[in-house]
Order: structure tokens, then C-alpha cells, then sequence
């Protein structure tokens, strides 16, 4: 059973289409054998393109590489004039006083645990909410699903200040509980699997109740696996939002030893004196890295869950 | 645990929505319990998303009504009492709030247009089949990890005054940029810009990818050339595109909050110029800034039917669209 099915559920933007093979662009276009007439013309295309997808990516890439470079340079380096466009001398020490003395390990460390716990909360909701509306037959079902999707349409602005309140009498206000449980459901995790499910084909179920798989036995060893693609989808959008959540964690938390998200560290870490500034800058680097990290590796699975919502 | 034998109800439904359809024939007695015991494991596998979405966004968002209704006590803990309409009225006229919501609107506008051209600039330029494309691709995208926090710090440092970039490029406003209640929206708009970027180019190549190429091809023999082509049939078969960037835009816009609370901060003598309607929700709920959770309430609710109103607006667009096209 190929993996590949349940692609079909989503309109797929691959961020790395098989482009050398690809067919409106006769073979070895860019390469550098002279060939009929035309060949010129399109390589100069070919050129300008290049041309202006490099400067496209210079300007978007900029405030990045500088946030690198000025992380790196001592406090009279900083303002100095013209700014160093490379770092000839690099302050590694700024990241050790980020991580130690900025506290940037416990704020690492708080996001961690709290963005695991959301994960891993929403794919287990999720998968076993998608579960019941993809296999199961009950009363109510169709209602109940469009009450799930209605969720989407609550935005956190109207929710969290009676769910300030509710944490607050819970006993929650600055705990891990308080800053994810809130989180643990998602109307669009239930969607995104239900989907996926829906894409198991009837044979395989059928073969699988007459082995005398179960329904969990069977959810657990051929629906989530088979659905495997859109739980990884899944997984790094919430990993996503979780991680660079800021309201939230911003209203409760606090107190004398509040329990400060790298977000919020972040702000802590800002000062207004020169000196601050490359440690305020290495802390933005460390908070930014796990997600290159995500991006990099999972970046098919992330276009494809933030494109889910963009086709009916 | 429920085991389902072959060819009945449970099986034969799963493609469809509906609860009740034409189900197998098969003898009553037995049915019933697998029906029965279908139905209580499918609630049951329900209840943990049910109960979280009961209590964190159904509670709150029937109660955020109730609250619009009660004044908050001067002081925590004293009675609320009930003044009806009375505090919905007085919220909506007040200055406080038609600013906030006029700098909102500029803000939306302000991001909104630059936005979404440049995601469809980059995506039109992403869109050809080259060598190395999956590359910038990345690049494009890459904006939409950054969190808020790390583009504030970013910005923050790229327009501060003392720092050696704005300087030396002769750029030297005084007061800088986040403390002028000229420049400090859109500053923020800036980061925002960049940071919806990503998401507004992969959302714009989605759509590209989805326009059929043998139209454009077709345009292209009966000797259309490209500028035609882009704004007579690119432009029009991406509209529902385009409009879905438009709504996710406004909303992704209405929510820039960290930005704001980050760079510009309750204290800062430009804060009324960047009250957007997020901000001032926060603060006035706030028991150390505002302290006034019904009027928070109200103005959230009125947050809340934008954004609703642009979601509904974008779902008639989109049948439009759909029975149109058929």
C-alpha cells in the first residue's frame, strides 16, 4: 500500500518539483551547448531569471544574514560606520552569555516541553476525533464534525479571557498546563486526518476485519501508519504554531519566576544599551535555528499543511 | 473493543457523511448491539477533542457575550453588575476605541496589498522550471518560521538609530523610527510584511501550480504574449487564490500583537499610534493596564465579526466561483 494515496487530499505544492525533467522546457535549456536559433534568446531568459530570483532572495535573505553578522561583532563594531559586512573578528562569547546568563537554555528548554506536549496532544485528539468521523457510523455524526470545524472560526483574541480566568481557577496560571492544554484539540488536525483516513481504501479494511483486526487494532497499525504523510503535515504545523505562540504564553504567564517561552525571553533578552544588542541578536539566532532546522527537513510536509486550507 | 465482521453498516458507510444510509440487510438482533457499541466507541474517541473544545472555545466564546453585558468592578473580586447594552454602546462610541479601529484599518491596509504582490511577484518568478528553483524556493518560503519575536529583535536592530547600518545610509531620522508616530505603524507594517511573506508566496504558487498549463499554452499559440497572458488568464484563474491570500491576510494583519507589544510597549509615548484593536484588547483586559475585562469583551466580539464577515465573504466568493467556472 503506497504511502503516496492520500497526497490526493490536498492540492500538493512541492517546493521541490522534478525540475530538470520537466517537459515545457526542451531538454538542456541551461546547458551550455549552442543548439537552433532560439537557443540564445531563451538563455538570456534563462539568465534574467536567475538574475532576478538572486535579488529576490538577497533582499529576503538580508535582515537574516545581517541579524548573523551583527550577533557576532563587539559593541564598537556594531555602530561602527560603514557596518561590517562580515564578521573578521567573531564574539562567539555573545552566544554563551545569551544561553547562560540570558537564560536562552531555560527559555529553549520551556518551549520544548510546552510545544511537545501540544504536539503531541493534537496529533493523539486528532487522530483518534478523525478516527470516529472516517470509519465509524453514529448519531449526530455530520453535526458534530461541522462542530469541530466551527472551532476554526473562534479566534483566540475572544477566547482568552475567560480561558485566563478558567487556567487561573485551575490552578494553572504559569504551569505547563496553563500554556498548553488550552492548545490540546485542533478543528483543523481533525479535518487534515479525516482526510487522510477517508483515502484508506474499503478493500483494505474489509480485509483486515476478516483477519479479525478490531477497530483499534486496526486505527493503530494500518490507519495511522498508512496516514502517515498527513500526521508528519500535521505534526509540523502545530510544532509551528506552538513554538512561536506569543498572546498566550504572554497573559499567563508571570510572577516572580514566570515561565518565560523563548518568545517571550526574547523580549526579556531586548535592552536598550549597545552592549545588549549582539547577546539580544544571538538569542533571536538560537530561537530561529529549530525552526531552519524544521523548514529544511520537513518543508514539504509544512507547504502542504498551510496550502490544505487554500482549496475546497 | 468492537469487532465488525465483514459487509456490515460500519463498513459499508465509511466514505459517506451521513449517519443513517442504505445499510446492508442483516439480521436485527445482532446489528442493533454493533450499532450500539459502534456509536459508543465513536463518542468515546470523540470525547477528549469534544471536552477540550467545550471548555477552551465553546465556554469562553458564549461567555465573552455575557461579559459585554456586565461592567468589571473597579477592584477584583467585588461583584459584577449587570448594565446591559449600556457598556456595548459606550465602548463602540468611545474615542479610544473608533481610533484603535481606524489604526487597524490602516495597518490592514498598509500591509495587505504590498503583501500579497510581492508573494505573487515571487511566486511568478519561482513558478518557471529551472535548475536549483527548489533553492529559492526555500528561500521564499522561509519567512513563514520566523516567529514574531525573532522579526522584531531583527527589525528592531536593523532601524535602531545608533546601530551602523541606517546611519551610514545617511538614513538618521529623529525621533527614530519606533518612537515617531509617523514611522512606528509602519515599521511594524514592515515586519509584518516580511514575515506574511513566506506564507503569501506559498499560498500564491499553490495557486499558480493549480492553473492548467495547456491553457496557457493554448493562449500563448494564438500568440497572446506573456504580459497578456499573466493579467488576462493568470490573474483571473488565480482570483479565488488571490482572495484566500486576501482573507488570510487580513486576519494574519488583525492579529500582528507581538510586534506591537515587543517594539512599541505600553509605556512608549507613540503607543496610541499603533493601537491596533488586538493591542488594545490585550491591554484593556489587562489587571495591570486596564482592568476592564467587558470592555475587552466587547471590542473582541467586534474582532471576532470582521473576521467572520471576511471568512463568510470568501466562502460566496468561492461558490461564485466554483458554479461559474462549471
Amino acid at each position: 500500500m503506497p504511502a503516496e494515496r492520500n497526497r490526493g487530499a490536498f492540492v500538493v505544492t512541492d517546493l521541490a518539483p522534478p525540475d530538470e525533467t520537466a517537459p515545457p522546457e526542451p531538454p538542456g535549456a541551461g546547458a551550455a551547448d549552442p543548439g537552433p536559433p532560439r537557443r540564445p534568446r531563451r538563455r538570456l531568459r534563462t539568465l534574467g531569471s536567475y538574475a532576478l530570483l538572486t535579488a529576490f532572495a538577497i533582499i529576503i535573505l538580508f535582515p537574516i544574514y545581517v541579524t548573523v553578522v551583527n550577533s557576532l561583532l563587539a559593541p564598537d563594531q556594531l555602530v561602527h560606520q560603514p557596518p561590517p559586512l562580515f564578521p573578521t573578528n567573531p564574539q562567539w562569547g555573545h552566544y554563551v552569555t545569551a544561553w547562560t546568563s540570558g537564560s536562552m537554555s531555560k527559555y529553549m528548554a520551556t518551549s520544548a516541553i510546552m510545544t511537545g506536549i501540544i504536539v503531541a496532544g493534537q496529533l493523539v485528539t486528532s487522530i483518534l476525533a478523525a478516527y470516529a468521523f472516517a470509519f465509524l457510523r453514529f448519531p449526530f455524526k455530520r453535526t458534530l464534525f461541522v462542530v469541530c470545524l466551527a472551532t476554526l472560526m473562534i479566534p483566540l483574541e475572544v477566547t482568552f479571557i475567560t480561558n485566563l480566568d478558567t487556567v487561573t481557577s485551575l490552578h494553572w496560571f504559569n504551569t505547563y498546563e496553563g500554556l498548553s492544554v488550552p492548545f490540546l484539540a485542533t478543528g483543523f488536525g481533525i479535518f487534515l486526518m479525516r482526510q487522510a483516513f477517508l483515502q484508506i481504501p474499503r478493500d483494505l479494511q474489509e480485509a483486515a476485519q476478516l483477519d479479525g483486526y478490531g477497530h483499534l487494532r486496526f486505527m493503530t497499525r494500518v490507519a495511522v501508519p498508512l496516514a502517515r504523510p498527513s500526521l508528519a503535515a500535521l505534526a509540523v504545523f502545530s510544532f509551528l504554531g506552538a513554538w512561536n505562540q506569543y498572546l498566550w504564553p504572554l497573559v499567563s504567564t508571570g510572577g516572580s519566576t514566570p515561565l518565560y517561552t523563548v518568545q517571550l525571553g526574547l523580549k526579556q533578552l531586548l535592552g536598550s544599551q549597545v552592549s545588549q544588542i549582539p547577546v539580544s541578536l544571538a538569542g533571536a539566532v538560537i530561537a530561529f535555528v529549530p525552526l531552519v532546522i524544521l523548514l529544511l527537513i520537513f518543508q514539504k510536509q509544512l507547504v502542504r499543511s498551510l496550502t490544505a486550507g487554500a482549496v475546497k | 473493543m468492537t469487532t465488525v465482521a465483514a459487509g456490515t453498516g460500519g463498513v459499508a458507510e465509511r466514505a459517506g457523511d451521513g449517519a443513517d444510509s442504505a445499510a446492508t440487510p442483516e439480521p436485527q438482533h445482532g446489528l442493533r448491539t454493533r450499532r450500539r457499541k459502534e456509536a459508543l466507541l465513536a463518542y468515546g474517541l470523540l470525547l477528549p477533542a469534544l471536552v477540550l473544545f467545550g471548555v477552551f472555545a465553546f465556554y469562553p466564546f458564549f461567555r465573552n457575550f455575557k461579559l459585554m453585558l456586565y461592567e468589571t468592578p473597579p477592584v477584583p473580586g467585588l461583584p459584577q453588575h449587570y448594565v446591559g447594552l449600556h457598556q456595548i454602546g459606550q465602548t463602540l462610541t468611545s474615542t479610544q476605541f473608533t481610533q484603535s479601529l481606524v489604526t487597524t484599518l490602516i495597518f490592514v491596509v498598509l500591509v495587505i496589498p504590498i503583501s500579497l504582490i510581492l508573494g505573487l511577484a515571487l511566486a511568478v518568478a519561482a513558478h518557471r522550471r529551472l535548475r536549483g528553483m527548489a533553492i529559492y524556493r526555500v528561500i521564499f518560503s522561509s519567512t513563514v518560521v520566523s516567529s514574531v519575536a525573532v522579526a522584531s529583535v531583527v527589525f528592531g536592530t536593523l532601524l535602531n538609530p545608533v546601530v551602523g547600518l541606517l546611519p551610514w545610509l545617511g538614513i538618521n531620522p529623529n525621533p527614530p523610527a519606533l518612537e515617531s508616530t509617523t514611522w512606528a505603524l509602519p515599521a511594524v507594517a514592515v515586519i509584518t510584511i516580511w514575515q506574511f511573506l513566506g506564507l503569501a508566496f506559498i499560498i500564491m504558487l499553490a495557486g499558480l501550480q493549480s492553473v492548467p498549463d495547456e491553457l496557457l499554452e493554448a493562449a500563448r499559440i494564438d500568440g497572446a504574449n506573456a504580459w497578456t497572458r499573466f493579467w488576462r488568464m493568470t490573474v483571473p484563474l488565480l482570483s479565488p487564490t488571490i482572495f484566500f491570500a486576501v482573507v488570510v491576510s487580513t486576519i494574519y494583519a488583525m492579529q500582528a500583537f507581538g510586534a506591537i507589544d515587543i517594539l512599541i510597549g505600553p509605556m512608549n509615548a507613540v503607543r496610541l499610534h499603533t493601537n491596533v484593536l488586538i493591542y488594545n484588547i490585550v491591554n484593556t483586559n489587562s489587571p495591570a493596564l486596564g482592568n476592564n475585562t467587558g470592555e475587552a469583551a466587547v471590542m473582541a466580539t467586534v474582532l471576532f465579526l470582521i473576521t467572520l464577515g471576511m471568512t463568510l465573504l470568501q466562502l460566496r466568493f468561492l461558490e461564485r466561483r466554483v458554479s461559474y467556472a462549471r
